[in-house]
């Protein structure tokens, strides 16, 4: 067992309960909803309630559960249209330290 | 009910008060922005709630804000520092709680906190809707330059208009050692959700944890 990983390496499945439980709140959905999300669940651009406000307070409340800084170029379509992508993203950024 | 008070400046503003008027009064101080839109509803059943626990409270408008006569992009964290401290003496407040962003200009009196937030995160989260709104709609613009310019010109976020002294006092804004309690009644947060809820359980909850921590 390696001792020197920082704790979110150590942990992806945290950054998971995280983003799920973040995206809860902000779209209302159900435990059980939350639990289907899959990789491939649409997210900006295709829930039409998940606009720029909405974004904005999901990515803060990230940046300060996770402990990540996350800048304006790393923001795009891309890692927020997926469910997948979106946890891709901040697990890296988790790890990268 | 709704009644009046003076902050510094002389303009009057509202306040809704629950609960007993005869004697001390919990002082509220909302979420701001849209945050304090998503949270108005949770916030006002909150207070009537703990009316019914036997605790007075009172919801002063900051000037500025809600049906506030004076301007928005007049006002400071140092005006609003000093209309809570007003506020709580015209009403005889003996303790506060302060709600997300409210944490910053709570005066100096003992009471609770709930999910308190830096003026700094909070201009961060404004600042991010906009550059992602303007990301989307093809005339990109950054934080950074923002910021440069809303310390000079002041800045429009979320709609709303914010003085370049208090976008230059909120991008420096973090949160004080406190001796306001945290609470955490569990359940969603309300602040985030897209479409504005209200949460009966979290609010009884809150109020519980309130009534229970001022009988204490």
């Amino acid at each position: 067992m390696t001792t020197n990983l920082p704790a979110s390496v150590a942990n992806p499945e945290d950054t998971d309960a995280i983003l799920r439980s973040i995206l809860r709140d902000v779209l209302g959905l159900s435990d059980e909803r939350v639990a289907e999300l899959a990789a491939g669940s649409g997210l900006f651009g295709h829930i039409p309630e998940f606009d720029s406000m909405a974004v904005a307070g999901l990515l803060t409340e990230v940046e300060d559960r996770c402990d990540i800084l996350i800048e304006d170029d790393e923001v795009d379509g891309d890692m927020l249209e997926t469910y997948g992508a979106l946890l891709t993203f901040v697990s890296t950024k988790r790890a990268e330290g | 009910m709704l009644t009046t008070w003076q902050p510094p400046g002389g303009s009057e503003e509202l306040a809704i008060r629950f609960g007993d008027d005869t004697g001390p009064c919990l002082l509220v101080l909302p979420a701001w922005f849209d945050e304090g839109n998503k949270t108005r509803h949770f916030t006002i059943e909150t207070m009537r709630l703990l009316a019914g626990r036997g605790v007075p409270s009172v919801l002063p408008d900051l000037p500025g804000c809600n049906e506030s006569l004076t301007g928005l992009t007049e006002q400071t964290l140092a005006t609003w520092r000093e209309a809570a401290a007003a506020a709580a003496a015209q009403f005889g407040c003996s303790q506060v709680l302060a709600i997300r962003a409210g944490a910053n200009i709570a005066p100096g009196l003992p009471g609770f906190a709930y999910a308190p937030l830096a003026g700094k995160s909070a201009l961060r989260a404004l600042l991010r809707a906009r550059t992602l709104a303007a990301k989307e709609a093809g005339h990109p613009e950054t934080t950074e330059a923002l910021l440069q310019t809303g310390k000079v010109e002041g800045l429009e976020l979320a709609g709303y208009h914010l003085g370049a002294a208090m976008v230059a006092e909120l991008a420096e804004a973090v949160l004080a050692p406190s001796a306001l309690v945290p609470l955490d009644p569990g359940g969603p947060l309300l602040w985030l959700r897209a479409e504005p809820e209200h949460n009966p359980e979290q609010a009884a909850a809150l109020a519980d944890l309130i009534a229970e921590g001022m009988t204490a």
